[in-house]
């Protein structure tokens, strides 16, 4: 408060104002305030995420009972009292055991990896030419990328059938071009799988890459140039490392949902395209094994995550690196 | 002032009409979008060892003349030439010229010692050269310590040297510095003054330095040039442009003047009368051209060569009586403004010498104010 208003006011109530004004100002910025804010998003995250994420891990350690719901409980009132625990383990053994699920893992995680890649190769030269482009054009080609968004996800992926099945529209044009006698088989292939999961991910890609690159200074390229840097070598040095973290944020962006990916193999995969949402789905609607089911979520979970934190690990010591 | 020193007796190279300058600018123009003169047909010819500095309001195309130098723009018409080379196709990391950047344009994701290399990388040097003129470059900006540190981990200051280390590592025939001094405090920047200056005399590179700020051109400069509307006005060691400004926009430019308008009334050898509604009695000036009476044009006159005198003079000519209107104290001197019987606004510098907090003059006094005639110049109008 104004010191000059001070004098007018008696000691006692000046004081007194003091503390009022002391405990609002604690409220707005102290630990209370901050803590009420906080507060918020994390209730959010137990709500919604952990929560659900333990139920998962409940399930995982139970067996399979035919009731409602379809496993036996974790916790039992056994007699004279006493609470028994039942840790059910079998059915992490079983996913170690049973080839088709570490098949099953391997392959999305093979799936998932080449994706990545490829959008990257794609994203990559997209989102540059875009932050390159008259700024007036950046928002129209922006609006191109995410156009796609405003159809659901499924129908874009059904839309695909359409294209490539045995008389769908790809092969019909090469048939009648005469550049095959044979219609190909597109659908239901590996390749199909890759095309489907490449075209619906590359907006998470182009969008992290672009919000690097076009913060990038362009006066460091300038720099390079005149420092005798060849305009290919000074993408190398300077434009590259620069968008590093765009091309991490993108690539986890498509990773991670594209190995848990359930939809695109399902609809677009053959017999061969075995992806672990697809084992996933199977388990628990057509066995009816949650148990099972949430083990198999739990470990994809781990796949996914432990070197999720291994890379944050590595980020973050960068970061703090020790500097003389 | 961080002048370079040099032997008063020999020629300057640019009064030595045998000499080869260094650097030719001929005729060079920059259009941008087909109708915008940002460089309209700017001729210079710079000499080896100069400090030259382009000095010029915002957007008056000194930017825009350095970087057509470095090759980051193109020229619309017209040709740069190095040693009689011509450069002005060749791209930016093809010419022996380096720049350093206003904003230093320092790479983030390198240490300062990556930085200052990164220009020694592009040609075919071995590890350990490249060690050693990193070391040097360092040492000569006094950077030593932070070898290892990135540029977020520097002050301003800091940053400073490590672009001008960058910049002379590759030991350019050129180094362009487009404003250098622009983002540093006014302490800070009259040290980097005097040290940029030591570092140009050192290694005896060609220095073309592009400002906004007079002070600075003129206490580094060897010549500078003035410019506006992307032309040139004039070129000049910072006395001769200080003391004989060329036209008005310098005059005015420059340093601050007063300009007295009016018309020859006679003209006698070198001395030349001229009769103005500014002042009371004839304004005698020198001026060793020839003068068509009736022609008319503009005295300029410095505020420190203005004296404050008693009663008007008995010649009755070099004077004005006024009213003092402002009171400026800068410490060592004050800036009185005074308003004329004529009208005119004057501006006098006066040097306190004795210690007092009140000057000699206040406000409301009525002043004759006078001068000689070489402490001026006649400009045609």
């Amino acid at each position: 408060m104004s010191a000059a208003r001070e004098p007018v006011l008696a000691p006692g109530r000046a004081s007194l104002r003091r503390r009022i004004d002391h405990g609002v100002k604690s409220l707005a910025q102290g630990r209370l305030g901050r803590a009420l804010v906080i507060a918020l998003p994390y209730a959010w995250l137990l709500l919604f995420l952990l929560l659900p994420i333990l139920i998962v891990l409940k399930i995982s350690f139970s067996e399979m009972a035919l009731a409602s719901p379809p496993y036996t409980p974790m916790l039992q009132w056994a007699e004279q009292r006493t609470l028994s625990l039942s840790l059910h383990l079998g059915n992490y053994a079983f996913l170690w055991e049973d080839p088709l699920y570490v098949a099953a893992y391997l392959n999305s995680l093979k799936v998932a990896a080449v994706s990545t890649v490829l959008c990257l190769l794609i994203g990559y030269p997209m989102a540059y030419a875009i932050a390159r482009a008259p700024s007036g054009w950046r928002i129209v080609l922006l609006m191109l990328v995410i156009l796609p968004f405003w159809t659901s996800f499924l129908i874009r992926v059904y839309a695909w059938i359409g294209l490539l099945q045995g008389n769908g529209l790809i092969n019909h044009l090469l048939l009648s071009l005469g550049l095959i006698d044979q219609p190909l088989v597109l659908l239901h292939s590996n390749f199909a799988v890759y095309l489907g999961i490449v075209y619906s991910y590359l907006p998470f890609m182009i969008l992290p890459l672009y919000a690097t690159l076009v913060r990038m200074d362009l006066t460091l390229l300038e720099a390079a140039a005149d420092l005798g840097s060849p305009p290919w070598k000074s993408f190398l040095t300077v434009t590259l490392p620069l968008s590093l973290p765009g091309v991490v944020a993108g690539s986890l962006l498509v990773f991670i949902p594209a190995v848990g990916e359930f939809v695109i193999p399902d609809l677009l995969g053959g017999p061969d395209s075995l992806m672990i949402g697809k084992v996933l789905w199977t388990e628990f609607f057509s066995n009816r094994d949650w148990p099972v089911a949430s083990a198999v979520a739990v470990a994809m979970l781990l796949i996914i995550l432990v070197p999720l934190l291994l890379f944050q690990r590595v980020e973050e010591r960068e970061a703090t690196e020790p500097t003389r | 002032m961080p002048q370079p020193r040099r032997d008063p007796a020999s020629l300057e190279s640019w009064q030595d009409p045998d000499a080869r300058p260094f650097l030719e600018i001929r005729g060079v123009t920059k259009v941008f979008d087909g109708a915008t003169y940002a460089v309209d047909d700017v001729s210079l010819k710079i000499f080896r060892g100069e400090f030259f500095s382009l000095l010029g309001a915002s957007g008056c195309g000194k930017s825009t003349l350095l970087r057509m130098l470095a090759g980051l723009e193109r020229c619309t018409q017209g040709h740069i030439l190095i040693e009689d080379e011509d450069i002005t196709e060749l791209p930016p990391f093809e010419r022996p010229v380096n720049m350093m950047f206003q904003s230093y344009a320092l790479f983030p994701h390198m240490t300062v010692e990556q930085n200052v290399a990164f220009g020694l990388r592009q040609e075919k040097l071995s590890r350990q050269e490249i060690r050693t003129r990193v070391g040097e470059m360092l040492e000569l900006v006094r950077m030593t310590g932070f070898a290892r540190r990135k540029p977020d981990q520097l002050s301003g200051g800091q940053r400073q040297r490590v672009a001008l280390a960058r910049s002379l590592a590759k030991q350019p025939k050129l180094l362009l510095l487009d404003e250098p001094l622009g983002a540093l405090d006014r302490k800070l920047r009259e040290s980097t003054q005097f040290e940029l200056v030591n570092i140009q005399e050192r290694v005896g590179t060609t220095f073309i330095m592009v400002t906004h700020d007079q002070e600075e051109a003129m206490t580094m400069s060897t010549r500078l040039a003035v410019m506006d509307a992307g032309r040139i006005l004039q070129v000049g060691t910072p006395s001769e442009v200080y003391e004989y400004p060329g036209n008005r926009f310098v005059a005015e430019f420059i340093g601050a003047a007063n300009l007295f308008d009016g018309r020859v009334a006679s003209t006698d050898g070198d001395r030349v009368t001229i009769q103005s509604e500014g002042a009371p009695g004839d304004i005698v000036m020198h001026h060793p051209q020839p003068l068509a009476i009736g022609t008319p044009v503009t005295v300029a006159l410095r505020p420190e060569k203005i004296r404050l005198l008693e009663e008007p003079p008995r010649e009755d000519v070099n004077w004005v009586r006024g009213t003092v209107r402002e009171i400026g104290y800068l410490g060592d001197v004050s800036i009185y403004h005074v308003g004329t019987e004529g009208g005119l606004t004057v501006q006098v510098q006066v040097t306190n010498r004795g210690r007092r907090t009140s000057g000699p003059l206040t406000w409301d006094d009525v002043v004759c104010l006078g001068w000689d005639a070489d402490s001026g110049v006649v400009l045609p109008a």
